[in-house]
């Protein structure tokens, strides 16, 4: 007789997650652990070596996705995420190394930082969860948060209006910009998986809900109310021109890839400048190039 | 113990200044990446950098602020790079946080200071020493780390070498405490032969992945290195920690990492006591100073000699951790410490802790901009020896 225990439900992107990990910290109807599993198959789906696979998150809700994935995990300062990847991939080229964080920690306190990567075109991917609140610290307005939204420091409503991060990546010079919802999983998988196999500084916004600090104050109903919403107000154009993607309150979301663009990484430019100046690896002594000694002992 | 690139290192006797020694020490002992962002009067040290390493397989970045390099560098070093970055007082004031990621993940990097008058905007292209409390405690939340303070362009090329060596053996952010004018001062650099070059290399783990913690206290309480790439699954964060890496936030959790982070450096404090000395056996007075106001000490001492004083010198090379055996021994022998500094009296506070009220303490406080006049440290020294 088998019972619930013998039962083993092997979900298909746990060999990705750091089991012991789970549960997550996330709260019910939150969209982050929507994208994770997106991103979980988009990695598993690729050919793509995992030991040879880095993400890195800054501080905040979904700052909190590097410890969940099984792979080299580093969980940075707020809104650092992108130059402590700009390191990784400098040090140790062979890396895949994928920015996963939050709209507050990326565009905020970390927007100089997202618009030099994308202008240096480091060969890094960026994943921004925006939930358009900085929710790990109670509701607080960010620069995502829809103009006129409630939250713990705009009691009256917030009196700015919302950054629109794919025209901001687009004219920094990204060479992949993309936008979906947590509605959209199927998308989302298929265009991280695309990016994680191009070069050069990639960007994908998600937008996800954030029932418990943004929806209940602004009267817009739990994770699934948000789900009908998305379904309901979001519009796919492929290629369409950044700046006509801004998201408005009630207005339609514009999804899809808007940018997909070859240009030269910083690496690739790099040694292509400086030619003969550079030297992949530095000559070896000779003391060292004794038959079976290798360089590290 | 291994030894410098040959291929790497000017072996020779050169004519430069403190801040291109610095740079040559950092490739002698083995940085072939940093990260930067330009600030007088520190920047000479990137620019020479820069201008080295492409050759050599390195890579130096100008990033879009001190936030960004202060944690690119440790990026690089945990792609497996040794790394360092390099700022001036304004900089180092952005790097903080970063200072603190570096101890709380026990990153091994050091940080390069040209320090030049302040508070704020300050004196840029003149000397100042008044960083020297931010470098000990400058980060939020308790940590212990270690700071050299070079006196000349000899010691910023051999000390930067210690610097890498240290952070290294501790897995420590190293704090190197140049000051503006050791920075730009001109005098003979001898870099010897890379073969008397001592260059620790990282404490990277000797198990597998199935039986490393990354951060189990290892020999001398610290732990094993695994870098990104090389199929550990590291978990490296901020947030206070269990011996896995993984976040655990709790009283006992932070009971276990932080008074280690602090012991594994107290335990090493007789070798981490760096320091010249001449004459403090018979002395009555003792000039205690570290970086350039050191020089000026020397010629201070040498005229209150002449008078038929007892005076003695003692330098700090490395100022944190104090030297606090070291004080709390010499004090009861004599009758006076006097300590000028480029500040309003800041290492001077932790030198009349650790003196304990057994003779007189007589800081000789500057605002920098200039070094002491040696007159003034003579009229301290006179004071003491009453």
């Amino acid at each position: 007789m088998s019972t619930t225990a013998d039962l083993h439900i092997h979900n298909p992107v746990e060999d990705v997650l750091r089991k012991e990990r789970i549960p997550t910290i996330w709260c019910p109807g939150c969209g982050i652990g929507t994208t994770v599993n997106s991103f979980a198959a988009a990695l598993l789906g690729q050919d793509i070596d995992l030991k040879k696979t880095a993400i890195v998150s800054g501080i905040g809700c979904s700052g909190r996705v590097s410890g969940y994935m099984a792979l080299d995990s580093f969980h940075t300062t707020h809104g650092r995420a992108i130059p402590f990847a700009t390191g990784l991939k400098l040090a140790n080229p062979e890396l895949n190394v994928i920015v996963y964080s939050g709209d507050g920690d990326l565009t905020s306190i970390g927007g100089n930082h997202l618009i030099h990567a994308a202008r240096r075109n480091m060969d890094i991917m960026v994943v921004c969860v925006n939930n358009m609140i900085y929710a790990m610290t109670g509701g607080q307005a960010a620069a995502t948060t829809p103009g006129n939204s409630i939250t713990t420091t705009s009691p009256f409503g917030s009196f700015e209006p919302e950054i629109c991060l794919p025209q901001l990546v687009d004219a920094a010079g990204a060479v992949f910009v993309a936008r979906w919802t947590a509605y959209h999983v199927k998308q989302l998988e298929r265009t991280m998986a695309k990016a994680l196999k191009k070069k050069g500084f990639r960007f994908i916004e998600v937008l996800t809900p954030c029932p418990t600090l943004y929806q209940r104050r602004n009267n817009m109903g739990d994770g699934l109310a948000a789900m009908v919403d998305y379904k309901n107000r979001s519009k796919i154009r492929n290629g369409a021109p950044t700046y006509e993607v801004a998201l408005e309150p009630g207005g339609e979301i514009v999804v899809g890839e808007f940018v997909d663009r070859e240009r030269e990484d910083y690496l690739t430019r790099m040694r292509r400048q400086l030619g003969t100046n550079y030297s992949e690896l530095p000559p070896q002594p000779e003391e060292e190039e004794q038959e079976g000694c290798c360089s590290s002992c | 113990m291994m030894h410098a690139d040959p291929n790497c290192v000017l072996t020779g006797t050169h004519f430069m200044n403190g801040d291109a020694a610095c740079c040559e020490g950092a490739i002698a002992a083995g940085a072939r990446f940093a990260a930067g962002y330009p600030i007088t009067p520190s920047t000479e040290v990137v620019e020479r950098f820069a201008a080295r390493v492409p050759k050599i397989g390195g890579i130096f970045i100008q990033m879009e602020d001190e936030l960004a390099a202060s944690i690119t560098l440790q990026g690089m070093v945990w792609a497996g790079a040794k790394s360092f970055t390099v700022t001036s007082g304004p900089g180092y004031s952005l790097m903080m946080e970063h200072i603190g990621f570096a101890a709380m993940t026990e990153t091994p990097c050091v940080f390069v200071n040209v320090q030049r008058g302040g508070p704020s905007t300050g004196l840029p292209t003149l000397p100042a020493q008044g960083d020297m409390m931010q470098a000990r405690f400058g980060s939020h939340g308790d940590y212990s780390t270690i700071s050299l303070v070079p006196n000349s362009p000899q010691e910023c090329f051999s000390l930067t070498v210690k610097a890498f060596n240290l952070a290294e053996k501790f897995r420590v952010p190293v704090m190197f405490m140049m000051d503006e004018c050791v920075g730009h001062m001109t005098e003979k650099v001898v870099i010897p032969d890379a073969k008397e070059i001592e260059v620790t290399p990282r404490r990277h783990a000797s198990k597998p992945p199935s039986e490393f913690l990354l951060f189990e206290p290892g020999e001398e309480l610290v732990p094993e290195m695994a870098h990104a790439g090389e199929g550990y699954k590291v978990y490296v964060t901020g947030l206070t920690h269990d011996k896995r890496g993984y976040p655990l936030m709790n009283p006992a959790s932070q009971k276990e990492l932080i008074p280690r982070l602090f012991e594994k450096i107290s335990r090493a404090a007789d070798e981490l006591t760096i320091v010249e000395s001449e004459g403090l056996e018979d002395a009555d007075v003792v000039v205690v100073s570290y970086g350039i106001t050191s020089r000026v000490a020397q010629r201070a001492i040498e005229m209150a000699r002449a008078k038929g004083l007892k005076v003695g010198k003692l330098r700090l090379i490395c100022v944190w951790p104090f030297p606090e055996k070291l004080i709390r021994e010499l004090a009861p022998k004599v009758k006076a410490l006097v300590m000028p500094e480029l500040n309003m009296g800041q290492v001077v506070i932790e030198l009349e802790r650790c003196a304990g009220g057994q003779c007189k303490v007589i800081s000789v406080p500057h605002p920098g901009g200039t070094v002491h006049k040696p007159a003034d440290i003579l009229a301290a020294i006179e004071r003491g020896a009453q």
